[in-house]
């Protein structure tokens, strides 16, 4: 079984190469990450260099989300790319890299993502809510960010304090 | 270095509280934990767990110089500190706002309360003006006896020109 790297782990910053090969090797790999996912409690995704394993290589799942979401099923994301994004909304995260904690992180709505399959066929996905969360915050593990290094306040965030200034005059 | 305690500090804000405290309390020997600080109008307001490894009167020493310095009302207990037990994050988070009356926070915790509502986290604002105050508050909490019971709950309550929302938290973790 792969182990998960936890934080502070200097591995878990590292920026992960792109995947050129699509051979057997990858998709062993790929076997071994799905086990490691599936170990975790209420893994919903896992990013290969959780494992210490720097490519670009995700793995998500959103049919297994405690309360049923719109998701894709399980999706194997070989050098993933975000091409677009909108709306924004703040969100509860927690990692398998960081145990024992949530917090609150603001991420896009609904994203396009480009990414390859196991054997290397590139796809389209239009993706929204949870299931585009979860993307968003596994290819931040691609890039060596955390969920930490986004945290919003436990408060101000979910309700901007509104400045009641009088309406500029007409005329 | 074993004994947890919760210190509460109130006072008018100024520059510096946080700081002068938390001094104290390092150069004192202390290791600090979860804190919540906020200011609430003019008032700063402290909860924070320390550990320390003396008596409850020799951590009240080291901190009430810096406490009557900055005219700071102070309290501290001892609690247990469990800070790597396993918890799980809040599953539904309920908004309230509406005109400013007596009443509100009663009303609304108490349907939610019989209904199973366990609070983690709770902040309100008083918005609007002097003459048309409006009141608005966030409640995180687990739904023990799940999110359909809370709506239920809330639709009996009956606070007039009140608006509650109630959105489930889905928490994951990858």
């Amino acid at each position: 079984m792969l182990a998960i790297l936890t934080y502070p782990d200097e591995r878990l910053k590292r920026v992960s190469e792109p995947v050129e090969r699509f051979e057997d090797e990858l998709r062993a790999f790929l076997t071994a990450l799905e086990e490691a996912m599936d170990a975790g409690p209420g893994g919903v995704g896992i990013a290969a260099p959780q494992t210490g394993h720097t490519q670009r290589i995700v793995l998500v799942d959103c049919s297994k989300a405690r309360k049923p979401v719109p998701n894709h099923g399980r999706l194997v994301l070989i050098n993933p790319e975000l091409t677009t994004w909108e709306g924004m909304e703040v969100g509860r995260e927690g990692c398998l890299s960081v145990p024992n904690y949530t917090g609150n992180v603001i991420r896009a709505v609904r994203v396009t993502l480009q990414a390859q399959d196991a054997q290397g066929e590139a796809h389209t996905y239009h993706l929204e809510g949870f299931e585009a969360r979860v993307v968003q915050h596994e290819i931040d593990h691609l890039d060596g960010i955390l969920f930490l290094e986004r945290l919003v306040s436990r408060r101000s965030d979910l309700f901007q304090r509104k400045n009641y200034l009088p309406s500029p005059s007409k005329g | 270095m074993n004994q947890w305690y919760m210190l509460t500090v109130v006072g008018r804000d100024r520059p510096g509280i946080v700081a002068q405290l938390t001094s104290a309390l390092y150069e004192g020997g202390c290791n600090l934990g979860e804190a919540s600080m906020l200011r609430l109008r003019r008032n700063f307001t402290i909860l924070l767990m320390a550990q320390f490894s003396g008596s409850m009167e020799a951590l009240e020493a080291l901190v009430r110089p810096v406490a009557d310095a900055l005219a700071l009302c102070l309290h501290i207990e001892p609690l247990e500190g469990d800070l790597h037990e396993p918890r799980d994050p809040p599953d539904v988070r309920i908004t309230v706002h509406g005109a400013d009356r007596a009443g509100i926070v009663a009303r609304v915790t108490g349907a939610l309360a019989a209904a199973g509502l366990d609070i983690l986290d709770l902040g309100s604002d008083v918005a609007g003006s002097e003459q048309q105050p409006i009141y608005v508050m966030y409640i995180d909490g687990y739904a023990t006896q799940g999110i359909e019971a809370l709506r239920t709950a809330l639709a009996t309550v009956g606070v007039e020109g009140i608006v509650v929302h109630i959105e489930p938290i889905q928490t994951f973790s990858c």
